[in-house]
């Protein structure tokens, strides 16, 4: 994706490759997230009119799959893995830590990153952060350690 | 593409890498990546160049080698060896082979960790470039679909996959010769062939790892299976959590299409054959074949009753042949080396090997590839070093939220599909999660029985409604808060889940508690009489606070 471009005219363009048909619904939906960063009600609107789909139609499969936002993200994303590894490995912990107030942000639960030999893992940026203990989570989640990252 | 240029194109890559004096093949799978693979990569490739050793040494990237926890793993051809926990100050070592300096960190092919080990499906991780084709063709990669498309009719192929007794590596361990024929018999022009690549078990990366690491396979076993069907098309139906696999697998398609490998008049017969990715949105529910086709279709990702099975009526009402990653991944090596060789590999009945993703409280966690019928002690001992010193062993668990455990007892009993099913277990897609005794058995079960609550899509009501209470019950148990009634309902529910649900999902969501009740009755019984938790896991009489996303 280019930023320099529209970024209706790039979904546009997505769309046309798919030759608007509504079978392609998804995979407009990630054009669209990856996009806009998310599901805002007026671009799901557009979508819906573009590929001749009931608007209910596009909201229903859009709310259904977990991956799908329709809301920002904040500043800083960190993703807590519950995959059973690191479950096992305390994640559930992690979890309670995160979901304490951080501002600036987002905490969204992963199904397992794949990194299971680190477990419990956290991706806070793009990072990840292995064998993390709750303690060092709280760190990481502070204002001035994100934009150390970033 | 014909024979020829396949045979060129492969000797030119062997050649040039039998010249080389070096290879340095850094692990770039996401386990190694979150350990840092990026930054020891390029710190080899600095440190060739500073060290003028361009024209002799090489560093590429790899698939995964196995060791994940004590990654990044590191292989040099010239020391025939991998390197753990390698850090960018290794680099100068590694380019200038002063390999005594990292002795320590050394993993002869001889180690335990590979030695009990048979790398079919991940023989070309640790070796190949997943990014470059002529690495998979120097390997023999696409040596098989030649074979398949040029030497051999469809019904031979077909022939094959039969012989070799091959089971279905998604968890039900259904005889893919069979599927192959049921579809092939079909009358129909069009026929689709899917790839199941929607790996959501927590705690599974095995066909993601396959993916990352060696894409051409899983390509070509596809490619393969289009020539028996008769089909031209085909999907991979792949995990959006994965994006590192999704970009691989790019790649892969855009260079077989350029090489001719896919696409039309493949090895210059009339033999077409297309692939596309299609990229879910994050439901477990979709890796049931039904809902898999309703996602491919742009729609919710819902089962339907089944029959029509796929087979018969599948994507847009056609035949479809859907297996999985690690499925499509044998194929070519069973064109190969014929379908009785495959079939001398691995237990009887379920022949040729299986990754597992070992995991957990284990010294050597990460990948391993085995025989079929390994027993749980050789895979846990041998290759994963048993359980770390202070802890003990007390259950496996395998199968994900639809499997179960294996106790202590069971240890050597051989890992193959029926003897799993046996003991109330299942092989799955293949995790394996070691867990010792300060895990608890009814904390686990809920943890389960919550993944599958948040994942039931909701259109049966057993599932939807199902779920909701056996969590509440094994929750409530958690809490101390257990009575002696909820023992007898929560096998009453397991059971009718288990008859009454549409699909895969809730059929087998009982099936951790079941297997948990039945082998670790007392730890229940103590959670419920004597509100304590024996693992010392469960915070009983504290209260809970809820644990909610707020993504």
């Amino acid at each position: 994706m280019n930023p320099a471009i529209d970024p209706q005219k790039q979904l546009e363009r997505v769309m046309a490759r798919h030759h608007y048909a509504g079978s392609a619904l998804i995979e407009v939906l990630h054009a669209a997230q990856e996009l806009y960063g998310y599901l805002s009600k007026p671009a799901l609107e557009w979508i819906a009119h573009k590929l001749s789909l009931p608007p209910g139609r596009v909201l229903g499969v859009a709310t259904f799959y977990h991956l799908f936002r329709f809301e920002p993200r904040r500043e800083h994303t960190a993703v807590v893995c519950l995959g059973t590894a690191c479950y096992a490995a305390g994640a559930t912990e992690l979890m309670t830590a995160a979901c304490r107030p951080h501002p600036g942000w987002t905490i969204e639960a992963g199904r397992c990153v794949g990194s299971c030999g680190l477990a419990p893992v956290v991706i806070c940026d793009g990072h990840a952060l292995p064998r993390v203990t709750p303690a060092e989570l709280e760190k990481a989640l502070e204002p001035e350690q994100a934009r150390e990252r970033s | 593409m014909n024979a020829e240029t396949l045979h060129t194109l492969r000797q030119a890559e062997q050649q040039r890498q039998r010249k080389l004096a070096d290879r340095i093949l850094c692990c770039t799978v996401a386990g190694c990546l979150s350990s840092g693979a990026n930054q020891v990569r390029a710190a080899i490739a600095d440190q060739i160049e500073s060290q003028g050793r361009s024209a002799t040494t090489e560093v590429c990237g790899t698939g995964c080698m196995g060791l994940c926890s004590q990654g990044p793993l590191v292989r040099s051809s010239a020391a025939d060896a991998v390197f753990t926990k390698v850090t960018p100050a290794d680099a100068v070592k590694l380019v200038s082979r002063d390999y005594d300096a990292l002795a320590e960190r050394t993993l002869q092919p001889r180690h335990p960790f590979y030695a009990g080990q048979k790398r079919m499906i991940l023989g070309n991780s640790g070796h190949a470039d997943p990014e470059r084709i002529a690495d998979y063709l120097a390997r023999g990669g696409y040596q098989s679909l030649l074979r398949a498309v040029t030497e051999m009719t469809p019904a031979a192929v077909v022939a094959e996959v039969k012989k070799s007794g091959l089971r279905g590596r998604g968890g039900a361990g259904y005889p893919t010769g069979l599927k192959w024929e049921l579809v092939a018999r079909q009358p129909s022009e069009t026929k689709y062939v899917v790839c199941n690549a929607d790996e959501g078990d927590p705690g599974a990366f095995m066909n993601r790892s396959v993916l990352e690491g060696d894409p051409h396979r899983v390509l070509e076993g596809m490619a393969i299976a289009g020539r028996a069907m008769g089909a031209q098309q085909g999907y991979i139906y792949a995990r959006g959590e994965s994006p590192l696999a999704i970009a691989r697998l790019r790649t892969a398609l855009d260079q077989a299409q350029r090489e001719g490998l896919l696409g039309g008049r493949i090895f210059e017969t009339s033999f077409h054959f297309q692939i596309d990715i299609r990229v879910g949105a994050g439901a477990y529910v979709c890796g049931e074949e039904t809902a898999l086709l309703a996602s491919i279709e742009g729609k919710r990702g819902q089962p339907v009753p089944r029959p029509p099975y796929p087979p018969e009526r599948g994507l847009w009402g056609q035949p479809t042949l859907i297996n999985n990653v690690e499925t499509f991944a044998n194929i070519a090596a069973i064109i190969e080396q014929g379908g009785d060789c495959f079939a001398s590999i691995g237990a009887p009945a379920s022949p040729g090997t299986k990754v597992f993703a070992l995991a957990g409280r284990v010294n050597r966690a990460g990948l391993v590839e085995v025989p079929i019928g390994t027993s749980l002690r050789t895979i846990l001992y041998d290759l994963g070093g048993g359980v770390p010193a202070g802890f003990e062993f007390k259950a496996a668990q395998t199968g994900g939220p639809a499997g179960g455990c294996i106790p202590a007892q069971y240890l050597d009993l051989p890992m193959d599909y029926d003897s799993l099913t046996a003991i109330g277990t299942m092989m799955g897609s293949g995790g394996l999660i070691v867990m010792d005794t300060s895990s608890c058995m009814v904390d686990l079960a809920r943890f389960f029985m919550e993944f599958c609550m948040d994942e039931s899509c909701g259109k049966c009501i057993p599932c939807r409604a199902g779920t909701v209470q056996m969590h509440d019950i094994l929750a409530r148990m958690t809490r101390g808060e257990g009575v002696e009634s909820d023992f007898a309902m929560l096998e009453r529910l397991a059971g009718l889940l288990k008859e009454t649900s549409l699909c895969g999902l809730g059929l087998a969501a009982p099936n951790p508690v079941v297997s948990t009740l039945h082998h670790f009755r007392a730890e229940y019984e103590a959670h419920v009489r004597d509100r304590r938790c024996p693992a010392g896991h469960c915070h009983i009489g504290v209260a809970e606070t809820p644990v909610e996303a707020t993504a």
